[in-house]
């Protein structure tokens, strides 16, 4: 099989077992959603226009937050009955492996952005102003869903070879999507309109994460079956 | 005709432990080899080398006429493994994860059918998600996913566990078809009077090595 | 490495030689010097007076830790291309990075102290302070990949290739959060009355400190390779046991 042949298969594949187990639904959203609860208090709501202000950062470390469960999740997957090894044993490419989870991720992802953003709306009353606006922010959330997704699956694979790893991962991981986080959140603010900078610059950090996103899905393709191979 | 499986001294580590201390062992063409031996003797990790999963440290090894000590990718899709794990997604049906494992080698719809008919998973447990399925249920939708595979070495640990009587009928008879087809066997297993039926010759594995012909 | 070592051979277990008795003993000497020149020979500044003196480590730390990393990613890509491969340069990858973290953990504590004196504020949020916080985590992150296990060539392919993510990442890093904030101060060292003394005692400190940075790798590297040794051995040691397994099992 081609690399993408085998990126669909495995993408659809843990995109129908998320449809059939819907740990995204029943137990990540929740923890996402809690997450902005507690943002709140944190914050002390009452007595500021903090949390206004500070939503676009919410969504963003919430997902984040959220995207350390999901990769644990999506690599136990492969690992519970040891499908990671017939994955192997099969010949299955790796790039094409890659990619295939990478995509998988990146749609949950999305799924996640949404309702986060949603959520920013409601508890933290930040709006998105005009047509403008929902188009930076919807090119915001699949440019960054796909960095992350990259990242995540990179740094995933390297911590799901072996038992006692997943203490690593958000060292590893935390650190380097720092891009991510920065430049969602900036273009995140253009779009509500909360941080003072404009329509032009939220776009410029778009293009910021695109370049990130590159990168990540690029060399995650070229270096993940040696990162894999035990 | 070359050898399928030729180990010369291999040694094998898992972290700093010597799995294989220097395991030789030719397979020919057709055979069905039975490795028996206790607990550790290092079995599962002899299969796991052939199926290039364990990297050679010290010796030579050729499977499937790929030199492991060079690419041991290479070897991958000419073997089956068939681990104490089963290697399926609990929440996929049976017909879903051999139609899954089947597509890595191009499997057709036909085929898939008739190794879910032949493991005695088709009808209406194919479409049960494996995860509601009994241990031996899941045993033979692991081998249904094999025998889509169409490895010309099946390596097997332990085939026979959680199977009923009718699965182990099932099992022995799929391994005398796949070999008949060109296939060549190595079993892992402790069941000996099932499997020394089945095999057409037994070595005894002890120490990380192969210590010889048994009885 | 908790094992026993084996029994004393004819290999030098040692890790000196007689260049990096010299080379540790001109250190010694030009750390002396340094410490004479920073304390006693350089004036106290007009504006920040003895606080000044931080800078003659605080500067050098931070450029021979950036030195480290540039090795560590030089010595990684010099593993992962094929016809250089040799963990001769996995070794000299870990032993720079260990040194590269201690330099910059030496930069974070030095800086913070010297913005205390200078700002009045421990930490602020520019984006070289923050970029090297963000390294030393990054850092600290691939010395713990390299604690993963495996065999010796497992280990040192996975840890180059994360230190080639490093280095890809690190400049996007740098230039996002300097895109973030910008309220940051100009150049710390073009501040102030910076007499050619002064000067000159940074100089010497990074000639010191590069001193024994070369000293340190030299020998951590040494190390390194004993330890992989060692764990040859003990992999010898243990197939004898192994293959006893079976002469009992067969008795």
């Amino acid at each position: 099989m081609s690399v993408w042949a085998v990126a669909r298969r495995i993408a659809a594949k843990d995109l129908r077992i998320e449809a059939r187990s819907r740990v995204l639904v029943n137990q990540v959203l929740p923890f996402s959603g809690v997450v902005m609860v507690l943002f709140a208090f944190a914050l002390d709501k009452a007595s500021s226009d903090i949390p206004r202000q500070v939503a676009p950062g919410l969504v963003w470390l919430a997902t984040v937050f959220s995207l350390l469960v999901m990769i644990q999740r999506v690599f136990a997957v492969e690992r519970d009955d040891g499908a990671l090894d017939a994955l192997r044993v099969a010949g299955v490419t790796p790039a094409g492996l890659f990619l295939g989870k990478t995509i998988g991720l990146a749609v949950q992802l999305l799924a996640l952005d949404l309702v986060l953003v949603v959520l920013a709306v409601i508890l933290f009353d930040t709006a998105v102003a005009g047509l403008a606006a929902a188009g930076l922010l919807a090119v915001t959330v699949v440019v960054a869903g796909t960095a992350l997704a990259g990242v995540g699956t990179l740094y995933g694979g390297l911590a799901a070879g072996a038992k006692g790893r997943d203490t690593l991962l958000p060292l590893l991981m935390l650190p380097v999507v720092v891009p991510v986080l920065i430049g969602a959140t900036r273009s995140t603010e253009a779009a509500f309109g909360t941080g003072g900078i404009g329509m032009t610059e939220g776009w410029a950090w778009v293009a910021l994460v695109g370049a990130f996103a590159a990168l990540a899905v690029g060399g995650g393709a070229l270096a993940f079956g040696a990162l894999l191979e035990e | 005709m070359a050898d399928v499986v030729d180990l010369l001294d291999v040694v094998a580590v898992i972290g700093s432990f010597p799995a294989l201390a220097g395991a030789t062992l030719r397979v020919e063409p057709g055979e069905i080899v039975l490795l028996r031996g206790p607990n550790g003797a290092g079995k599962t990790s002899l299969l796991r080398l052939c199926a290039g999963l364990l990297p050679v440290v010290r010796g030579s090894a050729t499977v499937c006429g790929v030199d492991l000590t060079v690419d041991r990718r290479a070897v991958r899709r000419r073997v089956g493994l068939l681990g104490h794990a089963n290697g399926l997604y609990a929440d996929l049906t049976v017909a879903e994860n051999v139609a899954f494992w089947g597509a890595t080698v191009g499997a057709t719809r036909d085929e898939v059918d008739a190794a879910l008919v032949r493991l005695g998973v088709g009808g209406r447990l194919a479409g049960v998600p494996v995860g509601r399925l009994s241990a031996g249920q899941r045993r033979r939708t692991a081998l249904a996913c094999l025998v889509v595979r169409r490895a010309t070495l099946w390596l097997l640990d332990e085939p026979h566990a959680g199977l009923d009587a009718a699965g182990r009928d099932e099992l022995d008879a799929t391994l005398r078809q796949a070999v008949q087809a060109g296939a060549t066997v190595l079993i892992a297993s402790h069941e000996l009077e099932r499997a020394a039926g089945l095999a057409t010759r037994t070595v005894e594995v002890v120490g990380g090595q192969v210590v010889g012909v048994a009885p | 490495m908790g094992r026993a070592m084996p029994a004393p051979s004819t290999t030098r277990n040692v890790t000196g030689t007689r260049f990096t008795r010299g080379l540790g003993i001109a250190t010694l000497a030009s750390i002396g010097l340094l410490a004479v020149l920073g304390l006693v020979v350089t004036p106290a500044d007009a504006v920040q007076r003895n606080g000044v003196r931080i800078m003659y480590v605080h500067v050098p730390s931070v450029w021979l830790a950036y030195l480290a990393f540039v090795v560590t990613g030089v010595a990684s890509a010099a593993y992962l291309w094929p016809r250089t491969r040799s963990l001769t340069w996995d070794r000299i990858a870990g032993a720079s990075a260990e040194i590269g973290v201690l330099y910059v953990a030496i930069t974070l504590v030095t800086g913070s102290l010297w913005g205390r004196l200078s700002w009045g504020r421990y930490w602020v949020w520019d984006a070289r302070l923050t970029t090297t916080a963000l390294l030393f985590v990054t850092y600290l992150g691939y010395l713990a990949v390299r604690g993963l296990g495996g065999t010796h060539p497992q280990r040192a392919r996975r840890s180059a290739l994360v230190a080639m993510f490093a280095v890809v990442e690190i400049p996007l890093v740098h230039f996002s959060v300097q895109r973030w904030n910008t309220l940051h101060q100009e150049e710390s060292i073009a501040k102030g009355e910076i007499n050619g003394l002064m000067l000159f005692a940074i100089f010497w400190g990074v000639v010191a400190f590069t001193l024994l940075y070369v000293w340190l790798l030299l020998h951590r590297q040494r190390v390194m390779a004993m330890e992989d040794a060692v764990e040859d051995r003990g992999l010898d040691r243990a197939l004898v046991e192994r293959r006893a397994e079976a002469l009992v099992g067969r008795t």
